[in-house]
């Protein structure tokens, strides 16, 4: 087991004026690891994109910073708490100072959207019906979506949905928030409203905010810095400027859309296709 | 004809092994298995009984929801198939009792049976078709969709959030459904006991309960408080170990509804044996 985090390392971090402080982190899903020693920091109040492709483990990554998988290896602080040895009743009041955007919405199917956004405020307040009611109001006015109260969420569309579940994030004022493919499945134009909204919240309440993306367009829109996850290994971090001019192939490589050539190439299919058939 | 080359016998020696270890994995599951829902009852009646005592909130208001669902909307098919369970086991036990001339017995048979065994197993499979498969659906569902997950990152424990006012529910309703089962399958005896065995309605009631003692009645409804648990706690927990995927959500519901029938007929063995060995004493 773990040796839990010395107290100066704790206090280094809630002073140094860093949000989440990731060292050495290794998740396994059974034998097979599937993050290899990631370290990064994210200052409060900045925006940091997580870029990678499909089944780099960009979303096991977030889901280990918000306390969703249990990393085999590592460190993880967020505010100055190492999520590891966080005591359950510690680990919720944290879990109220952060708002989650799941890559579906996650609304709850059974409840109305207003019901959805009210949820943690009923459940973590002792606010009543009526100041819980406006405070919804507020809040799907945010995200531009007033007038949706009672609206079922099998009712909405797919970018309706997701800012429904942005709305249900701010509810509690989280001083971080995290979206998981915030623009995925989206059409440009909806996509593009869901960036302005990010920014809008980074700009209106200077939240640490951090994205999982693999938009490119949207990711360097919205990033103070960003870091590149390939594979489970972490290879590349920076401002955006920093990474455009980054001359590590892999980086180029996704920066610049470039086709993994073992799947590109047109000669090796059909030997792939029948290696297993062959006597 | 295609021929084909058959495998290599296997050694006597190595299948024995074989089947000692397929055995062995597979009480060694049941076990695991059986931990699991012990844990997940005992989180869920945590949070019934003692998280209000320490101040954390008692989700009522779901609760009675459930219980709605769970009770009130199995009535109308509870009161057939009980009635008609009633008949059946009037019929059975008068074709053996008029060879000995004793057809008035027909009344103590039904009312026994009915009330021990008959209303509150009748009751479990009804409410395992209805609700339990629903639990595992609607857990499973929230599962695949991320509301779990979601749940847990607003601070939210999904056990005291959705397993413990199902629980709540169940151990409510299931004695009560057992209750209206008890009544309608003596009903049920007495249309036959009044058209065929020449009761009138009140000697056929009154018979019933000169044959009834309260310890049988008792007995049935603990079981059923226990049957109401299990199918719980068996839904829930097929509902959260769903996998990724909708075909998942139906294996889970498919898994939820046979398990929940093995554990009700257990646990029906273990409560009848211990009824039957604390009465002999």
């Amino acid at each position: 087991m773990r040796p839990r985090a010395s107290r100066s390392e704790t206090e280094r971090q809630a002073n140094g004026g860093l949000a989440i402080s990731v060292r050495n982190l290794r998740v396994n899903y059974g034998e097979h690891e599937v993050l290899h020693n990631i370290s990064f920091d994210v200052k409060a109040g900045e925006t940091m994109t997580i870029l990678g492709g499909s089944g780099s483990g960009k979303t096991t990554l977030l889901r280990s910073l918000i306390g969703l998988e249990k990393p085999s290896g590592g460190a993880i602080w967020i505010r100055g708490a190492d999520l590891c040895c966080i005591p359950p009743r510690e680990m919720a009041e944290l879990r109220k100072k952060f708002g989650v955007s799941f890559q579906g919405g996650a609304l709850f199917g059974s409840m109305t959207v207003g019901e959805n956004v009210a949820l943690p405020l009923r459940e973590h307040t002792q606010l009543d019906d009526s100041t819980i009611e406006v405070l919804v109001r507020l809040k799907l006015e945010e995200v531009g979506l007033s007038g949706y109260e009672d609206y079922n969420p099998a009712q909405l569309s797919g970018g309706m949905k997701k800012r429904a579940a942005i709305a249900r994030a701010l509810t509690m004022d989280p001083e971080i928030l995290f979206f998981d493919e915030p623009s995925a499945g989206l059409d440009p134009i909806i996509a593009a409203g869901i960036d302005d909204l990010i920014l809008k919240l980074k700009r209106a309440f200077a939240m640490t905010i951090v994205v999982v993306t693999h938009e490119l367009a949207s990711a360097f829109l919205i990033a103070d810095r960003m870091m590149l996850i390939n594979k489970g290994n972490l290879i590349a971090i920076g401002t955006p400027e920093e990474m455009k001019a980054n001359p590590e192939p892999r980086v180029r490589q996704f920066l610049d859309r470039v086709p993994d050539p073992e799947v590109s190439a047109d000669e090796g299919f059909l030997d792939r296709l029948t290696q297993n058939l062959r006597l | 004809m295609v021929c084909g080359r058959l495998p290599p016998a296997q050694p006597f020696e190595t299948l024995k092994m074989s089947v000692v270890e397929t055995v062995g994995q597979a009480t060694i599951d049941g076990l695991a298995y059986l931990g699991d829902l012990t844990i997940l009852t005992g989180r869920s009646l945590h949070a019934i009984i003692v998280a209000p005592l320490q101040g954390q909130r008692l989700r009522g208001q779901r609760a009675v929801h459930q219980a709605m669902a769970v009770g009130v909307g199995a009535i109308a098919i509870l009161s057939l198939i009980s009635f008609f369970i009633g008949v059946i086991m009037a019929l059975q036990s008068a074709y053996e009792l008029r060879k000995l001339g004793a057809i008035t017995l027909v009344a103590r048979a039904v009312a026994i049976s009915v009330t021990r065994e008959l209303a509150p197993l009748i009751t479990a499979i009804v409410v395992i078709g209805r609700s339990g498969s629903a639990f595992a659906a609607e857990i499973g569902s929230m599962k695949v969709n991320e509301e779990i997950d979601a749940l847990e990152t607003m601070a939210l424990d999904p056990i005291q959030f959705l397993v413990a006012p199902k629980l709540l529910a169940m151990a409510v309703m299931l004695p009560c459904l057992t209750t209206w089962a008890d009544f309608m399958g003596i009903l049920g005896g007495a249309s036959f006991g009044v058209s065929v065995a020449g009761f009138t309605l009140g000697s056929y009631i009154q018979a019933t309960l000169h044959s009834l003692a309260f310890r049988d009645i008792i007995t049935g409804l603990i079981k059923s408080v226990m049957f109401g648990m299990a199918i719980t706690a068996v839904g829930c927990q097929e509902g959260l170990s769903t996998g990724l995927g909708a075909e998942q959500v139906g294996r889970s519901t498919t898994s939820a509804v046979v398990k929940s029938i093995f554990m009700v007929v257990a646990v029906d063995l273990v409560f009848t044996m211990l009824f039957y060995f604390t009465t002999s004493q």
